[in-house]
């Protein structure tokens, strides 16, 4: 696990630093744009002077405020960041004697991810299934689940996915994230407070030094570096959320990975995604803490497409992938899998696939059946899953036309309707008022008889003749 | 004056050159560390089985004696009713069985939690809970000889293990060939 971990942290420094430019080139920009620097010399431009036009007094404070904004909101991030989210999830504490069960795989886990203690466990009261692990490093790291993923997960699903967010905490992706998704928030704040004060600052005598100065120099200089700092406004925002998205979904597929090894029985993840990605939506979710949970809470599918500024990858995807892995559970065959499925390269850190010790899966596919192997609910969970809607079928259309014509047909038959079986399949349905002796199918076109039809009507009514 | 450049280059070169077998070092002594740190989380969990099993058992029979009594002593009155013949026998016995039903009824009011089945599965979940830690920091065990021996063997770092003296681990492997076997499951 350590070598991952010091290959990713290496990875998100790298990230972060192109962030952190990406933000102080706006911070700049701005600063830049608000206090020009000014230049009427007609000789042309040398070394010296482009330097200090670039670094003017704007455009240096302008950094400094896109830091300093930056570092606030990362400061109460890191520190209370945790529990914010559990307070905006309406997560409630759990302890041993609340769902043994669930203290047990937790603690699994930890033991097989060689935490040094096994994280908080929370509980979210809520019939969608989802999950998600906040917390800034494994000293500090909570998990929470809904009351929903605890019903319906037998306990080898369960394990797999406690096992996929602990991977998202050795891993200190929610740290990652955290602080992408801060940096990302500055660069669109500080984009926002920009085409605000545009009018302003364009209206400014600023643009008139640029326009009016005849100088071959400075002046086109100046005017240069402002139509870049325009397009950085414009085009900073879109890179943020990019970068932000793509790292968050390779960060889930690292994660699937992490479950597989930690398990090594990837069939246990696949079969949950399974379950959860039908019943993913939450009552009360938000955008902010979207990125956190197993599966996009936000689309009522589970993101079951995949677009740019989805913070999760595609479920199926997910699915075939952790079923796909062949010949031993291990990164490199996570990392082959995922290939094999896109044609392409597996975008895994070079660290990880070292160490591919190929295990063979831990236990036999066979998936025993839900709720053999599980012990009482704690008592939150159980009161939720009393109120909620029974275990549905999946509502396709052929169900919900097979359901729609089971109640017409109940209908009928008390209205004294007569059904008679055509030997081609048809059932035909003649209402009490039809008054002529005979009737045609109007599939096959055989005659029936009606009167010998309602004689021997008890008999002969088959409700179930396909 | 070139001499003077060649020189900080050299040292430059010496410097980083040293740092790198510094940094492979400690990494080296970090994991071998983890691994002897997962040797011994081994020996916690086997400790906790040892210590708890027991006591998760006699629980388990404390309960199910309450029980066997109160469900002995129905089952004894049901007998006597079917057995009872002749109206005044079989209205005393009858009598006795409302009685102990009673009896039952009033204790599994007092003891809502009387039920044998849910206490079973909760021992059950114990007990499998601590096979599969035994299981896991076994696991953990190994993962952590992979990736310590991955870098002692692997080029370069094993220059620096070489010059260190690092050797590789052992992997926890099954002594007994029995063990390996398929266990046999039967209720006769």
């Amino acid at each position: 696990m350590f070598e991952l971990v010091r290959a990713n942290k290496r990875r998100s420094v790298v990230l972060m630093l192109v962030m952190l430019a990406l933000m102080l080139a706006v911070g700049y920009a701005i600063g830049f744009a608000v206090y020009p620097a000014v230049d009427n010399q007609v000789v042309a431009l040398d070394q010296a002077r482009a330097l200090r036009l670039t670094f003017t007094p704007g455009g240096l404070i302008g950094m400094a405020v896109a830091l300093g904004v930056w570092a606030v909101q990362a400061l109460a991030a890191y520190t209370a960041g945790a529990q914010m989210l559990m307070a905006a999830s309406g997560a409630k504490k759990l302890t041993k004697a609340d769902s043994p069960q669930l203290f047990n795989v937790v603690e699994e886990m930890s033991i097989a991810a060689m935490l040094p203690k096994p994280p908080e466990i929370y509980l979210i009261e809520d019939m969608g299934l989802n999950a998600f692990a906040a917390g800034r490093d494994p000293q500090h790291a909570s998990v929470a689940v809904t009351a929903g993923l605890l019903a319906r997960l037998n306990r080898d699903q369960l394990q797999g996915v406690i096992a996929h967010e602990i991977s998202h905490i050795v891993h200190r992706d929610v740290l990652y994230m955290t602080m992408m998704g801060v940096m990302a928030g500055t660069i669109i704040m500080l984009t926002d407070l920009f085409y605000r004060m545009t009018a302003r600052g364009l209206r400014m005598s600023g643009t008139r030094r640029y326009r009016s100065s005849k100088s071959q120099g400075g002046g086109a200089y100046l005017l240069v570096l402002f139509l870049v700092a325009l397009v950085l406004m414009i085009v900073a925002p879109l890179l943020a959320q990019l970068i932000y998205f793509a790292c968050s979904r390779r960060r889930e597929y690292l994660a699937d990975a992490g479950a597989a090894v930690l398990t090594r029985y990837p069939e246990g993840l696949a079969s949950a995604l399974e379950e959860i990605s039908g019943n993913a939506a939450l009552e009360s979710k938000n955008r902010v803490t979207a990125p956190m949970y197993i599966i996009n809470p936000l689309t009522p599918e589970g993101a079951a497409f995949s677009s740019l500024s989805s913070t999760h990858p595609p479920v199926e995807k997910r699915i075939a992938v952790l079923r796909g892995m062949a010949g031993g559970v291990s990164y490199k065959t996570y990392a082959d899998a995922w290939g094999r499925l896109e044609g392409g390269g597996a975008k895994m850190p070079a660290a990880l696939l070292a160490d591919s010790g190929a295990a063979p899966a831990a236990r036999p596919a066979a998936r025993p059946a839900a709720g053999a192997d599980r012990i009482p609910l704690p008592a939150a969970a159980a009161a939720v899953f009393q109120q909620a809607r029974p275990a549905a079928e999946p509502d396709t259309p052929q169900v919900r036309v097979a359901r729609a014509r089971d109640a017409g047909d109940l209908v009928r038959r008390m209205n004294q309707f007569l059904f008679i079986a055509c030997p081609c399949g048809a059932k035909l349905k003649i209402p009490p008022e039809y008054a002529h002796p005979r009737v045609r199918c109007p599939r096959c076109h055989a005659v029936h008889s009606v009167a010998s039809a309602r004689a021997g009507d008890r008999t002969s009514f088959n409700p179930h003749v396909t | 004056m070139s001499m003077l450049i060649g020189l900080a280059v050299v040292g430059g070169v010496a410097l980083m050159l040293a740092l790198w077998v510094i940094g492979v070092y400690n990494g080296l002594i970090r994991l071998r560390n983890a691994v002897k740190n997962a040797w011994s989380q081994i020996d916690v969990q086997l400790k906790r089985r040892h210590d708890l099993i027991p006591n998760l058992i006699e629980t388990a029979k404390g309960y199910m004696n309450h029980e066997r009594e109160t469900l002995e002593s129905v089952t004894r009155a049901r007998n006597l009713a079917a057995g009872a013949s002749g109206v005044g026998a079989q209205s005393k016995a009858e009598g006795g069985l409302s009685q102990a039903l009673s009896n039952f009824f009033v204790v599994v009011e007092q003891y809502p939690d009387l039920k044998a089945n849910q206490n079973f599965l909760a021992l059950q979940e114990e007990l499998t809970s601590t096979e599969n830690r035994i299981g896991f920091s076994r696991q953990a065990y190994n993962d952590a000889v992979m990736t310590f021996n991955n870098q002692v063997e692997m080029f370069p770092g094993n220059i620096v293990a070489g010059m260190f003296g690092f050797g590789k681990s052992e992997f926890f492997e099954i002594e007994v060939p029995a063990e390996r076997e398929v266990p046999k499951v039967s209720f006769s």
